[in-house]
């Protein structure tokens, strides 16, 4: 069998704070503290879980915007997080990013040819000055803009629009793996529509893997091959999505599924309200993250930490109520 | 009569580039007690909808016309006076973004007790027993702790549970939650959803929802009015609307929208999109403003706007092609 297209081991990540009079006291946030992951080729992961999860953290770090605290990130078999600046050059290559929000994440002073071209050039895909103009109008086509629109700048066009040269810019430089972090959360429902369907075609056409982090459980639900479920910087479960929807085993799954409302009015649905809020990741729970709104917390919950731990078929739960006595 | 009656009112905006018709002609009504969701995409007016309703549109360049009768008064002929006393007190709103509809350097107890203050003529211990009490409805813990707190010291869910309590506190007959739990996380969601739905058994309030989150719309909505770019497309009841919707907009917009549960229904498909994008509002729309959008435009839907036309029981729509009576969705 030939090796993930992408491996996290163990990865952490923690931000220094600065807390108390003065800021003399140092702190840390948790922000991701332990997550471990693989990614096959061709294949979407989805990572969910609410504001301050750590899903867009792990996003970031496998893209190395930032160094990591701890662990590994492996890419086809090679690790990222450690390279040297000419390494990583072409490892960057191989790995593309589509941001939230398309206003701030296009420079307003480029036309969208020169937005495509910038990867092209530097990362010496063209071969000549034609090359680079088939290319860019190929883009153009692949996330179905008018060719026209090359000239224009990235305000003439309307959300949905600059999702889509996003999209284009990141295809530019021909990845492997595509993060999505939370890409079409900021569109509108008819927009949104039509940006997962480019997603999903061009996942099909250009075998791209596609980490696909999303607050959005219906979008994940129908896009994903598999979902890491995340709370409080850690995995508590990750699954295909057939269990993950079906058979979901760890409370916070649970709930969080729950908890969506569903477009049919008059649904006979059992939401599990959990009390209070998620805590803070500088001081995160003892024991395990999620035993203080868990509606099944007993004595162990709160001292010792549970490890992930497979339920079968693919299946791994982090949680006490799932281990043999 | 009902509580609140729309007719034909129009917000347009004065903008460099032309009049935005932001609302053009829309008319409504809700009852006492009733949750009227109004839903649509961005751009179709339905914030807009509601800070006309408020009196909150800055004249000029904003520009209110038609009526907005409350309880039989018409709120656009009230002088800014007697406004005051009506916001707040009879109708009174929340917002999306708790954070930024909080005064930071009030303390919560102080942001309620002043409206009860203003509004019920409270003194200042008779309100902050009542700000207690409000705390404790909208199930915030330690409320005696909590009203000298300030908002920074809250969590997005805490705050947006403080805008409900000051909302509330004078017993308003309409409540405008505008976007109540769009910032929040959908743990958090299901907590608000669930407070507002018992709030209006307990305080009988009627709720004009804005949203464009069609779950939220089924969990709390009796009513449902579609808007898009500016207009009223289609109103039916809540379950009617979702059963079977009848202008092309609405059966777009529910098309799009993947379902929870669709892997194991079998029925994860492709969405269905609506291709194209709004027009632009600054230039005049001749024709029905979803032809450049809608698979079954003919030329008359080009040329010719189509009005509301009963398509059901309480069920209208604007659709010169939208069929009458039962339709098989």
């Amino acid at each position: 069998m030939s090796p993930p297209l992408l491996q996290v081991n163990d990865l952490k990540k923690h931000f220094p704070v600065k807390t108390g009079l003065f800021g003399r006291k140092s702190e840390f946030v948790y922000a991701v503290d332990g997550v471990s992951f693989e990614i096959a080729r061709g294949e979407t992961l989805s990572l969910v879980g609410e504001s301050g999860c750590g899903k867009s953290t792990v996003g970031r770090a496998i893209l190395r915007l930032f160094d990591i605290t701890a662990g590994q990130v492996i890419l086809d078999g090679q690790r990222i997080d450690d390279a040297a600046p000419s390494t990583m050059r072409q490892m960057r290559r191989r790995v593309q990013v589509v941001f939230q929000d398309p206003f701030s994440s296009l420079n307003p002073r480029m036309r969208v040819r020169d937005i495509l071209a910038e990867p092209i050039r530097n990362f010496g895909l063209a071969k000549s000055a034609e090359d680079l103009e088939v290319r860019v109008t190929a883009l153009m086509d692949t996330v179905r803009l008018p060719r026209e629109a090359l000239n224009r700048r990235p305000h003439e066009f309307s959300g949905g629009q600059r999702q889509r040269i996003g999209i284009a810019r990141a295809l530019a430089a021909e990845p492997e793996l595509i993060v999505c972090d939370e890409a079409v959360s900021a569109l509108d429902v008819s927009v949104k529509a039509q940006i997962v369907n480019l997603l999903q075609d061009l996942q099909r056409e250009f075998g791209l893997a596609l980490l696909f982090i999303s607050h959005d459980l219906a979008i994940v639900e129908h896009m994903t091959h598999r979902v890491a479920v995340m709370y409080l910087g850690k995995i508590v479960e990750v699954a295909p999505r057939r269990e993950i929807f079906a058979a979901p085993r760890h409370p916070y799954t649970k709930a969080l599924l729950s908890a969506v409302p569903l477009p049919e009015p008059g649904a006979q649905r059992n939401p599990i309200i959990l009390r209070g809020d998620v805590p803070s990741p500088i001081n995160p729970p003892k024991g395990c993250r999620f035993h203080t709104r868990c509606p099944f917390v007993f004595d162990r919950c709160r001292t010792e930490e549970p490890t992930l731990r497979s339920t079968g078929a693919e299946q791994w739960v982090a949680c006490h109520l799932e281990e043999p006595p | 009569m009902a509580l609140l009656e729309v007719e034909n009112l129009q917000t347009h905006f004065r903008t460099p580039g032309g009049i935005n018709r932001a609302v053009d002609g829309v008319s409504f009504h809700v009852n006492e007690g009733e949750t009227l969701a109004i839903v649509g995409e961005s751009g179709c007016g339905k914030s807009v909808t509601s800070m006309s309703l408020m009196r909150l549109i800055p004249e000029p360049p904003g520009r209110i016309a038609g009526a907005i009768r409350f309880a039989g008064r018409d709120l656009l002929q009230l002088s800014d006076r007697e406004m005051r006393a009506i916001r707040g007190n009879d109708i009174s709103m929340i917002f999306q973004e708790p954070m930024t509809s909080l005064n930071p350097v009030l303390t919560v107890g102080r942001q309620i007790r002043e409206t009860l203050m203003i509004h019920q003529g409270l003194d200042k211990h008779a309100a902050e027993a009542h700000a207690i009490e409000m705390l404790t409805l909208v199930g915030i813990p330690e409320p005696k702790r909590r009203v000298r707190e300030y908002p920074h010291q809250l969590s997005g869910g805490m705050r947006q549970r403080v805008m409900i309590a000051v909302a509330l506190a004078c017993n308003p007959k309409l409540l405008i939650a505008d976007e109540p739990t769009t910032a929040l996380d959908v743990t958090i969601q299901a907590q608000i959803l669930k407070l507002m739905l018992d709030l209006k058994r307990r305080v009988g309030a009627a709720i004009i929802l804005i949203t464009h989150d069609l779950g939220v719309v089924a969990e709390i909505a009796e009513r449902v009015m579609v808007m898009y770019a500016g207009r009223k497309v289609e109103e039916a009841p809540v379950a009617e609307l979702f059963r079977s919707p009848r202008h092309p907009y609405t059966q777009g917009l529910l098309g799009a929208v993947p379902k929870l549960g669709s892997s194991l229904a079998g029925t994860a498909t492709r969405l269905a999109e609506i291709p194209g994008q709004v027009p632009d509002l600054r230039k005049p729309i001749v024709g029905c403003v979803f032809a450049g959008r809608c698979a079954l435009a003919t030329d008359l839907c080009r040329q010719y706007a189509p009005g509301l036309e009963e398509k059901g029981p309480r069920h209208v729509a604007a659709c010169h092609y939208a069929a009458k009576g039962a339709v098989a969705a």
